[in-house]
């Protein structure tokens, strides 16, 4: 567990300082994150401008979803993507030979390879957001409910991450489709909305086999005290079982990998 | 070179880039799904709607303009501005200086191509748009007939944008970011994300005099029937008066910024 640690921080840090060598990118993906926040929160300021709640979320209520998607994209597309795009490029050019030589976990090493730092500018978004909606609700959580919130936060990191690793896995079969990461990415984008905004076959489709809607509105209910124990617990174990599903799919890849030069 | 001999080359490149495009169909295809954002603005006033119509939008209402939204926007996409930025990082626009064709000509031959295929795409919104909301459609037949040079002035004027932001990176690396900015501008102020007649008077005043609507919100208004037909003519009319300064601004930055190239490693 050490050694993992050890491995964890020295990629951290590779990363990191790789990306502060660009100090004007720094500044203008910055004000790009802070742009998209804003472009973000457009269609909810209109919706509520004419409507008092949809679907029993009030705006307050609804700008807490809001604030788990900003942070959960900030993650998504600033650590998780840029290490496995990396992936995907390794595989195509022979190059993952490198990395599965190396006397560590593969998974492990490519999931921390780059970073974006600046997209840290996406968690301070969300906090504000956080901050400003309860301001709005005239309370603040306790201590009860932000720990339930971060149990499902951390539930809502992995799965997150145990989708990115199965886009990529597909790599390792259809080497061509290099933008299937992209696509997730832009699918991720349904998070934004509360999952009862959702009916029929989508509230389906995004509860149980994509858990996309959960992600951020499971959060938002903890923190507003409103998830139930029962439903928490399933979650979580639902999130496991799909982690564990995910690393088993990569180990069986990884195997059907052959270099480009073999 | 002269203008026929171009005109000469045209078809050949149209070719060339439709079979480039058949052969990658797979990347294409994603990057075609990719373009869901309509649909997930669809499934909030959706929700919203069903308590009651928002500003004379009823839950078909949205349907219709959201779906035309996302065929507009399937029809009418490029991707000019990433291709011409890696190309002039890489020095790689050096290759296409030599052949006797103007770049940008080559660019759009490249990705007008790709408008077939997009079509192909586009078939299914289409047939689920005919089905399910063909009563909010607009019934004007010149409307109709306004609608083809409407799409085709948008997807020019997309195309010119991207290779005019595309031309900066001849003077600025962060080209890219520029372009990124005005993505995100774009999708409040052309329609893209809530239609143009939900916002306050204010914002809306600012929309209608910007070319962001004729990209994208134009088009859609026409499908809809919106406009009398006079008006129509009117908007498009300012819609090929953008496409007109963006091009001879694309071609002044373009000749400006060639003079200051020397491709990395000539």
């Amino acid at each position: 567990m050490r050694r993992v640690l050890a491995i964890v921080r020295a990629q951290l840090r590779a990363s990191v300082a790789l990306a502060l060598q660009y100090r004007l990118e720094f500044l203008v993906e910055g004000a790009l994150a802070i742009l998209w926040m804003a472009v973000t929160l457009v269609p909810v300021l209109v919706v509520f401008g004419t409507r008092g709640a949809v679907e029993g979320w009030t705006f307050p209520e609804m700008l807490l979803v809001l604030g788990w998607f900003v942070a959960l994209k900030g993650v998504l597309e600033g650590a998780v993507s840029p290490s496995l795009t990396a992936v995907i490029e390794h595989v195509r050019k022979g190059t993952l030979d490198f990395v599965l030589l190396k006397p560590a976990d593969a998974q492990l090493l490519v999931s921390v390879a780059k970073l974006e730092p600046w997209r840290v500018v996406d968690l301070a978004g969300a906090g504000l957001i956080f901050a400003y909606a309860f301001g709005k609700l005239g309370r603040t959580p306790d201590s009860g409910q932000v720990l339930a919130a971060a149990a499902m936060l951390v539930g809502a990191l992995l799965v997150l991450y145990s989708i990115a690793i199965l886009v990529v896995s597909i790599a390792f079969f259809a080497v061509r489709v290099d933008n299937l990461l992209y696509l997730f990415q832009s699918v991720f984008d349904v998070a934004r909305w509360p999952s009862t905004i959702f009916r029929g076959f989508l509230a389906v489709l995004f509860t149980y086999v994509l858990p996309l809607a959960l992600m951020t509105t499971y959060p938002a209910l903890a923190l507003l005290g409103r998830l139930r124990l029962g439903t928490a617990l399933g979650a979580l174990a639902g999130t496991v079982a799909f982690a564990a599903f995910a690393r088993t799919v990569w180990s069986l890849s990884i195997r059907k990998y052959t270099s480009a030069s073999s | 070179m002269s203008l026929r001999a171009a005109a000469r080359a045209y078809p050949a490149l149209l070719r060339a880039g439709f079979a480039s495009a058949v052969a990658y169909r797979a990347e294409f295809l994603i990057w075609m799904f990719s373009t869901n954002m309509p649909l997930i603005m669809l499934a909030l006033w959706a929700a919203v709607a069903r308590s009651g119509p928002v500003a004379g939008y009823t839950q078909l209402g949205f349907a219709a303009y959201y779906l035309c939204t996302l065929l507009v926007r399937l029809l009418t996409g490029s991707w000019v501005v990433w291709e011409m930025t890696m190309e002039i990082r890489q020095g790689t626009l050096a290759l296409r200086l030599l052949r006797p064709i103007h770049p940008l000509l080559a660019y759009s031959a490249e990705n007008l191509a790709a408008v077939p295929l997009r079509g192909v795409v586009a078939l299914p919104v289409l047939s689920v748009l005919l089905w399910a909301a063909r009563g909010q459609l607009g019934h004007d037949p010149l409307l109709w007939l306004m609608l083809w040079p409407a799409l085709f002035g948008a997807w020019l004027l997309t195309f010119l944008v991207m290779a005019l932001i595309g031309t900066l990176a001849l003077y600025v690396e962060s080209a890219a970011s520029l372009f990124e900015a005005w993505l995100g501008v774009s999708a409040v102020l052309s329609g893209y994300l809530v239609p143009l007649d939900l916002f306050p008077q204010a914002v809306q005043r600012i929309a209608l005099a910007l070319p962001f609507r004729f990209l994208l919100s134009f088009p859609v208004e026409l499908m809809l029937g919106k406009h009398s037909a006079g008006h129509a003519l009117l908007l498009l009319g300012g819609q090929w008066l953008y496409v007109a300064a963006a091009l001879v601004a694309t071609t002044l930055v373009w000749r400006a910024g060639l003079r200051r190239y020397s491709a990395y490693g000539g």
